[in-house]
């Protein structure tokens, strides 16, 4: 009896290690496979006898950055940027109000935001298209990022208002009792304790708009972000240069995602300590 | 300092009305405690006090200041909270200077103010630690301070006990009301716990679905409870209640109870008079129905019922008995430990000048209305 159940014991536990090996490989393997053809030598690409390259080289990542993608990064850093400003003082402000007032039509009007995702981009992709040649916002940097930003905006709104519905609401009424208005307890209460969540949040919407391709190709020419660049330059390029491109393209993603790990997980309502 | 006036405060919450129509005074200095059970509309009534919510009705007085549509802070009050709600992002001392600081008090007298301010409270050890390091006791303290050190005007605690542990609980109640006679602040505190009631508040408000049920001193309340719902939510354990028809003869009066009879004295005749051949609530606190050989040779006018032993909380400085009189259970509680076997019967006295006697429909006490005409 005590023999069949360690065996049980350590059965389950071989199974479980498996399971976790096969997600761990699912996941990294694509990184891993990018990373090492991205800076293999054009020679160890083509050998057909070596699979994990031997020379290495960055003459491929140097080769995109000087033509147009140190541009494309700065002009997505500017766009994202931007998004982060624009959908932070739009949405903050109703995740607030979703949290601490109650009024009337509020869980529609909830569930009406979250309802904006499901138009598909491809739906209002030209009517936008026409919509900014007209304001003259065609092929600008405010132009995608204020496409971004109503793209990024049910998710700032939620989460938000989650991250601040976590904040009790004694807290801001103990401030205003000893002294502060509303917007004081807000600045000086509420900020500082929701600022991690936001911090993450922020970080969420850097990424959503680092990543967004679509509509990036469709409003811009000239002024590319880094994966518009991508798809209409490397795509038509030898494969170690679109492994190049990708690599440029995760980077910067994987060292927020490192950063903002701990804080990614208070975002969800739990505290690592 | 300074009395505090509340006229006709209405507050409704979509369709609830959570008070309705109260009109209190509360005088200069005063511990006045606001006692009920949840939902009975004592915090908001608090809340409306502090500034947090605006009445739909009615007016705050501060004095003669008329404070009803001023912000918290411009009222000069500080709280307690249930929660503590200490800012867990400042420091101990921060948060206790944080009132200070805001009203843009100097250097110097902030520091003072708060050392004093956490001697009083004997966290001087803690100023420099964070919430999350405190006990609950210790935040408790920490809550307290904060609401001293800008000498309030009116201090207004909710239920500021009620997530400390029972032993610490007793300990901050004398604590807490020491601090108030020190510090001479008009206290509003509001507590579902009796007990805390009664040992803090210089006078009681008993609430209940919005409107105070009676206002005045622990003894009063305890002794005179205005109606059935003060004299059922104050003492432990509860006061027995039955019904009884009334039966006047000639000079007796008789409560006919159905198990038992009860003749009470002459002098409850001015207030019976009208009610002869009706039936009337009757209560009697378990303390006041005493076990042969139980009762006190002070208390003369008694009348004797036999019951069989139902149940017994023996609880060492007390036992209660829960004593079966056919129809209905008497509970009996006497001082000190005895035992009693559970189906004896036993005879025990009815205390009848401590007899409450209430109209059936208004639920009002027929010895209250009188105003002390019977004792």
């Amino acid at each position: 009896m005590v023999e069949s159940s360690i065996v049980r014991y350590y059965l389950r536990k071989l199974v479980i290690a498996a399971l976790v090996i096969v997600v761990v490989v699912w996941v990294v393997t694509p990184f891993i496979i990018s990373m090492l053809y991205a800076f293999s030598s054009k020679d160890d690409y083509y050998s057909p006898n070596i699979i994990i390259p031997i020379h290495y080289t960055i003459q491929h990542v140097k080769m995109l950055l000087d033509l147009g993608a140190t541009q494309a990064i700065i002009n997505s850093v500017i766009v994202a940027v931007i998004t982060i400003l624009l959908s932070f003082a739009l949405g903050l402000p109703a995740g607030y109000a979703f949290a601490k007032f109650a009024f009337k039509g509020k869980d529609s009007l909830k569930l009406l935001i979250i309802g904006l995702r499901m138009f598909p981009i491809l739906v209002i992709a030209v009517p936008l298209v026409t919509l900014y040649i007209r304001l003259g916002l065609n092929d600008t940097l405010l132009g995608v990022a204020l496409a971004h930003t109503s793209m990024a905006l049910p998710f700032v709104i939620i989460i938000s208002s989650s991250i601040f519905a976590g904040v009790p609401k004694e807290l801001e009424e103990a401030a205003m009792i000893f002294g502060l208005d509303r917007k004081g307890a807000f600045f000086r209460i509420t900020m500082p304790l929701a600022l991690p969540g936001l911090a993450a949040a922020a970080i969420f919407t850097f990424i959503m708009s680092w990543n967004e391709v679509f509509i990036a190709s469709v409003l811009t020419l000239t002024h590319r972000t880094l994966p518009a660049f991508i798809l209409t330059s490397a795509m038509a390029a030898p494969d170690f240069i679109k492994f190049a491109a990708g690599f440029i393209m995760i980077l910067p993603a994987m060292i927020f995602v490192f950063i903002a790990r701990k804080y990614l997980i208070t975002m969800w309502g739990i505290t690592l300590k | 300092m300074v009395d505090v006036h509340l006229k006709g405060i209405v507050k409704r919450f979509g369709k609830t009305i959570a008070v309705n129509g109260i009109n209190l005074d509360i005088r200069d200095g005063e511990f006045i405690v606001l006692l009920g059970p949840s939902g009975c509309g004592k915090t908001t009534t608090l809340r409306v006090i502090a500034g947090l919510e605006k009445p739909d009705e009615g007016r705050v007085l501060f004095g003669d200041r008329d404070v009803t549509y001023l912000p918290p802070r411009e009222r000069n009050v500080s709280m307690v909270f249930q929660s503590y709600a200490i800012w867990p992002h400042m420091k101990v001392y921060d948060n206790i200077a944080f009132p200070l600081k805001i009203k843009k008090f100097p250097k110097e007298e902030i520091d003072k103010r708060v050392k004093w301010a956490a001697e009083l409270l004997q966290i001087s050890e803690l100023l420099d630690r964070y919430p999350h390091q405190l006990s609950g006791g210790q935040r408790q303290r920490v809550a307290v301070a904060r609401a001293i050190v800008v000498e309030p005007d009116v201090l207004l605690m909710d239920e500021p006990l009620s997530n400390l542990d029972a032993l610490l609980r007793v300990k901050m109640r004398s604590e807490l009301k020491k601090l108030q006679r020190r510090i001479k602040v008009t206290t509003i505190y509001v507590t579902h716990d009796q007990v805390e009631a009664m040992t803090m508040g210089d006078r009681i408000a008993v609430m209940n679905k919005g409107k105070i049920q009676q206002v005045g001193r622990p003894d009063e309340i305890y002794l005179r409870p205005a109606n059935v719902f003060v004299a059922g939510f104050v003492g432990t354990p509860q006061m027995n209640f039955f019904d009884a028809t009334v039966e006047i003869k000639d000079d007796e009066i008789i409560l006919d109870a159905s198990d038992f009879k009860v003749r009470l004295p002459k002098d409850y005749l001015p207030v019976l008079q009208e009610y002869n051949g009706k039936t009337v609530i009757v209560g009697i606190r378990p303390e006041h129905i005493y076990p042969e050989g139980h009762a006190p040779t002070t208390a003369k006018k008694l009348s004797w019922v036999e019951g069989t032993v139902d149940f017994v909380e023996a609880l060492g400085s007390d036992t209660i008995l829960h004593l079966n009189t056919g129809s209905m259970i008497l509970v009996v509680k006497i001082s000190g430990s005895h035992r009693y076997e559970i189906g004896s019967k036993v005879k025990v006295a009815l205390d009848l000048s401590n007899i409450h006697v209430f109209d059936k429909e208004s639920q009002v006490s027929l010895l209250y209305k009188r105003q002390r005409g019977v004792q």
